[in-house]
């Protein structure tokens, strides 16, 4: 059973790593999920829930998962971008919780754009 | 939308948007009355009577990018197509509060669904508003409170994806707990 008591052991571990890790917020690299009517309902929530857990599992402390509201392309969420810092935008369409797996292991740890899953690739 | 709780979470959104620093969401069920009920309130900004009165229009909406907006009458259909009945109230400076009910028996009736992926996916919308969830079936209950966890956590981000994890696994082991092998 989980508990508040196990959290606050979390808690203090990761109080631990932060102040040997330091503040360089700057340095994150960005994983946005567009997060309206139309990206729920076209699946983004799993998406975002499978991004967390894979950068979770991965232990990679340098990755911001953050949420935006409708952009105007609601045919092709879920949307996902990745945003490198000192690097374009990357926009990947019609995200599915495999694909997002794949996108943290090859784009985000990698460095190695998935092409295939970009707008550019479904324009 | 497949499941109440992704309804449950668009409407959510919009209690954010509203720049509430509360929003209070309840699922309850009783199998004696065979009735769900769904409630979502917030201390956002508010709507006034005008607009409340076209909220549940697909053409109503406040959003820049488009003309029309589909989360409340999708919730609204949800409800009506199991013999449920559908409400909000408003006021402006005040909050909303968005209420649905389902006949729980009815077979049109959507399941609730990731209830524990909604409330972590709004904690991640949310910013620095504290997220209230309240489940009850029958006479059993569980309040997960981002107040409560906030405390604990002492300044490390509730974002965190080693947090968030940990807090949906917790969420839903409670409610595995409440639910006590029916499946809602």
């Amino acid at each position: 059973m989980k508990t508040l008591e196990e959290l606050q052991a979390i808690r203090d571990r990761m109080k631990t790593q932060m102040a040997s890790r330091g503040a360089a917020d700057g340095d994150d690299i960005k994983i946005v999920v567009g997060m309206a009517t139309c990206g729920i309902a076209a699946g983004a929530r799993p998406v975002l829930n499978a991004i967390i857990e894979e950068v979770e599992n991965r232990k990679l402390e340098n990755v911001k998962v953050t949420q935006t509201g409708c952009i105007g392309m609601c045919k092709l969420e879920p949307l996902v971008d990745v945003i490198v810092p000192g690097k374009e935008k990357v926009t990947y369409v019609h995200v599915t919780p495999e694909k997002a797996r794949r996108i943290v292991a090859s784009h985000v740890v990698n460095g190695n754009v998935v092409a295939e899953y970009t707008m550019n690739a479904k324009a | 939308m497949e499941e109440l709780a992704l309804n449950i979470l668009d409407i959510a959104c919009n209690s954010v948007a509203a720049n509430a620093t509360k929003v209070r969401i309840s699922v309850s069920a009783d199998t004696s009355k065979d009735l769900l009920s769904i409630s979502v309130k917030d201390n956002g900004r508010g709507m006034d009577k005008e607009f409340l009165s076209t909220v549940a229009d697909p053409f109503a909406t406040t959003r820049k990018t488009r003309k029309v907006g589909m989360g409340i009458p999708l919730f609204k259909a949800a409800a009506q197509v199991a013999d449920g009945m559908f409400s909000i109230e408003s006021e402006v400076g005040k909050g909303t509060e968005t209420k649905a009910t389902f006949k729980l028996s009815h077979i049109d009736r959507m399941p609730l669904g990731d209830l524990a992926a909604t409330v972590v996916t709004l904690i991640g919308t949310a910013g620095e508003a504290d997220i209230v969830f309240s489940y009850t079936v029958n006479t059993q209950n569980y309040v997960f409170d981002t107040g409560e966890i906030r405390k604990v956590l002492d300044g490390v981000d509730i974002n965190s994806p080693e947090i968030i994890v940990y807090i949906k696994d917790m969420i839903d082991e409670n409610i595995t707990r409440i639910n006590g092998g029916l499946i809602l």
